[in-house]
């Protein structure tokens, strides 16, 4: 399936493979890991977040003259979909104890955990429940599980693969709440791989010092969501699910507390007032914005509308100038060009190569330093693999697992990635795989304590939406981690926080004073956001239509 | 110059660049989604679709994103798949067939004719675990569903109006639950973390500033195997 330009440096490869497997097989490190210097360096030369255009000051709201990511200061630099004078807040149209926005794992988890607590859950979803990037984790989950390992050794990870800006508080909740995430989940009938004895299997992942990782083949992120959706869905009295029904505002009321959600049904086109005690956001990143116009591995839905609606309001954010490009997005065949190819595959062995079959970086490096690596491997040093289309990439080499595994190792290890290939006719138990870094996570947003509170009373936020667990880089297989961890503490705190809440009159006043705000800069009244879903009509289509050129797509 | 070819989108022709798959082909034809995609990479489901060839009387089935266009196809996005799905405690359910016959009765109707398993986009074996599930064998159901990402064209297709998917999650939840082997170690693990055995040491961590614990991470020992 590959083309003859590109078959030569296959050649390559599979002269140094022999090579390299004596290498992987004596157990040493296949190649030296970087000192924070040489970290610091490959990062600030080649890590698209230190080019000049990828963040810009943000000239709004609390978080004002802050240095943000671009695409995002202009989603926020944005009006409302709503005017605040249009709806009655007297009548609200639903009432409940805790709302959840979002309907991925760490949404389920904090509705499961609300009604467990005792309270009445709403959970709105802009799309199906369990439509969310929790669905296309393939790699793992990290947790502390084994006697080989320790939450300490977790946390340092954590830390360092963050660049120890990461709020230790959270860092902490993260590791200690572990283990017993995986046990709630097993209880809950996940699949976890394991042997026959029952020792759970776990491998490495990049920037971890111990293996760690607990998979469910590589399709994690799916069984542990599928299992959550189904549970919810078991609870048909207790958890009211909205599906295709994003949050378009926050409600507050006016001691400043948090007090519901203004929704829009994206099929009936009809608002509703959503009164609640409590309100929990789990509505994810925002992949789907293309920072620097790359690809992405995110979910559809992935538009950051959370954090627009929770910073109109007065949330505080953290660390949105720092943007996740996973190391290893596919790049041939067009078709699947962005697709996530799981970091499992350097756990389990693969190594990256360039165009003359050399290693040139150690696999398990964090994602960022990973990254920055490929991309001075293309860019810097020539030594990538162009595409037909002009795309440029550096191989993984993935027959090498099962050569030094057996073989079958692919298959019934990876069998989402092999099957992924093979549709688009690449076997990568043959021949390896061309990737280069793809958008992937947004490692800051809106600032929670380890109670997954915000500066606003009432206002909770679990998972991606949430910034300061990470820092300014996620190591694999805490992201899975996270929004368990934070979405059942969510749930927990948020339901406590119902129990005792006594919402005043509803207001949506903080529209307008923010709007306000917006005015003052010129930007053109059509850019309005969330954005709901990204806009892929073709520009020859867009040049005949009025409609909102900026951002905003009218959906 | 892309090459153009002619696909035939929910009955109307349209000229798209050849190579794209099939939710490609409708954006570039206009289509705006709301339902019938999702993750765009093959692991949420949302994407079921029915198609057929140019001259061709087959139906075929397939995920909108896994998919590539061909000449002449005629394609259809399914929005929404009507399945039942049973309501349970799973706490309180027992791993037998019994459970089966109970909450998944159609599993029984079953006529094996295979359809469910042509149907299946993931190439799981969908007929051998429904028939694995009337044997009572939960376990070989578990692991043969595994790859399943919901799309629910096996139910669509299946003329005993099974619910193969929906049936398949609660065999993988009652497998994990109650028959896998325990997991070793974890309540070890969980012990401790409840008697407070790392509070000490990692509120100490905490409580170094960047430096130190940035000289701790990067002499801290890496052992991969």
């Amino acid at each position: 399936m590959y083309p003859e330009s590109m078959k030569e440096s296959i050649k390559k490869l599979e002269l140094t493979r022999p090579k390299r497997i004596r290498l992987q097989k004596e157990g040493a490190k296949i190649f030296p890991d970087m000192s924070a210097e040489e970290r610091q360096e490959v990062l600030s030369k080649f890590h698209p977040d230190y080019q000049d255009d990828a963040r810009k000051v943000l000239r709004v709201g609390v978080n004002k003259n802050e240095k943000m990511t671009t695409k995002f200061v202009d989603v926020l630099e944005s009006y409302s979909r709503i005017s605040s004078t249009a709806f009655d807040l007297t009548r609200a149209d639903y009432e409940t104890d805790v709302l959840v926005i979002g309907g991925g794992s760490a949404g389920c988890a904090a509705a499961l955990l609300a009604d467990e607590n005792g309270s009445e859950v709403i959970l709105l979803t802009k799309l199906r429940l369990g439509d969310s990037n929790s669905v296309m984790a393939q790699g793992g989950i990290q947790a502390a599980t084994k006697d080989h390992d320790s939450p300490m050794l977790h946390y340092l990870d954590v830390m360092g693969g963050g660049h120890f800006d990461n709020i230790p508080e959270l860092a902490k909740a993260l590791v200690m709440d572990g283990p017993k995430v995986i046990d709630w989940l097993i209880n809950l009938g996940v699949m976890f791989d394991k042997d026959k004895e029952g020792n759970l299997t776990v491998k490495p992942g990049g920037g971890t010092c111990r293996p760690r990782m607990h998979s469910a083949r590589d399709y994690t992120g799916a069984a542990i969501i599928s299992v959550l959706r189904d549970e919810v869905l078991n609870r048909p009295d207790k958890i009211k699910v909205i599906e295709y029904s994003p949050a378009v505002e926050l409600v507050l009321d006016e001691d400043g507390k948090c007090a519901g959600a203004v929704i829009y049904h994206l099929e009936n086109k009809d608002y509703h007032i959503i009164k609640a005690k409590s309100t929990v956001i789990a509505t994810g990143g925002y992949g789907r914005l293309h920072i620097k116009d790359y690809a992405t591995t995110n979910h559809y839905g992935a538009t950051a509308d959370g954090l627009v609606i929770a910073y109109r309001a007065g949330a505080k954010l953290l660390f949105m100038d720092s943007v996740q490009y996973h190391p290893t997005g596919a790049v041939f065949p067009e078709q699947i060009v962005g697709f996530l190819c799981t970091e499992k595959i350097r756990g389990m062995g693969g190594q990256p190569v360039n165009k003359e079959g050399e290693l040139f970086v150690f696999p398990l490096e964090p994602r960022d330093v990973e990254s920055a690596s490929f991309i001075r491997e293309c860019q810097e040093r020539g030594l990538g693999i162009r595409t037909p289309t002009g795309r440029m990439g550096v191989w993984l080499d993935t027959p090498i697992i099962d050569i030094i595994n057996g073989e079958g190792t692919i298959k019934s290890n990876l069998p989402a990635m092999h099957r992924q290939f093979q549709r688009f006719g690449i076997d990568m138990t043959k021949e390896p795989i061309l990737v280069y870094p793809t958008l992937h996570y947004q490692n800051g947003g809106i600032a929670i304590n380890e109670r997954c509170e915000t500066n606003i009373p009432g206002l909770y936020v679990a998972g991606e939406a949430s910034g300061g667990v990470h820092g300014r880089n996620r190591l694999m297989g805490n992201s899975q981690l996270d929004i368990n961890v934070f979405g059942r503490r969510a749930g927990i705190y948020s339901s406590e926080y119902a129990k005792k809440a006594k919402i005043a009159k509803l207001t949506l006043s903080h529209i307008d004073k923010y709007e306000k705000e917006v005015s003052e800069l010129q930007v053109p009244v059509s850019r309005i956001s969330p954005i709901l879903l990204p806009d892929y009509i073709p520009q020859s289509v867009k040049d005949k239509q009025r409609r909102p050129k900026d951002a905003g797509l009218i959906v | 110059m892309l090459k153009m070819i002619k696909v035939h989108i929910m009955g109307e022709t349209y000229k798209v660049p050849e190579g794209l798959t099939i939710v490609g082909a409708m954006e570039y034809s206009g289509f705006v989604f709301k339902r019938g995609v999702g993750c765009r990479e093959g692991f949420c489901g949302a994407c079921a679709t029915v198609y057929r060839k140019e001259k061709d009387y087959r139906i075929y089935t397939g995920l909108a994103c896994q998919t590539v266009i061909e000449n002449g196809m005629y394609i259809a996005q399914i929005p929404f798949v009507p399945a039942e799905k049973a309501i349970y405690d799973i706490n309180s359910l027992e791993a037998s067939v019994g459970t089966f016959e109970e909450y998944y009765p159609s599993l029984f109707r079953c006529v094996s004719c295979n359809t469910c398993t042509k149907a299946c986009p993931q190439d799981i074996q969908v007929m051998d675990y429904v028939n694995a599930l009337e044997r009572g064998d939960i376990a070989l159901a578990a692991d043969l569903s595994f790859d399943c990402i919901r799309c629910g064209l096996c139910a669509l297709r299946c003329p005993a109006e099974i619910v193969q998917y929906n049936a398949a999650i609660m065999a993988r939840r009652l497998y994990a639950k109650y028959l896998a082997p325990k997991a070793k170690q974890l309540q070890k693990r969980l012990e401790e973390i409840n008697q407070g055995s790392f509070e000490k040491e990692i509120n100490e961590l905490m409580a170094l500033d960047r430096k130190t614990l940035s000289e701790k991470y990067y002499k801290r020992e890496i052992k991969l195997k």
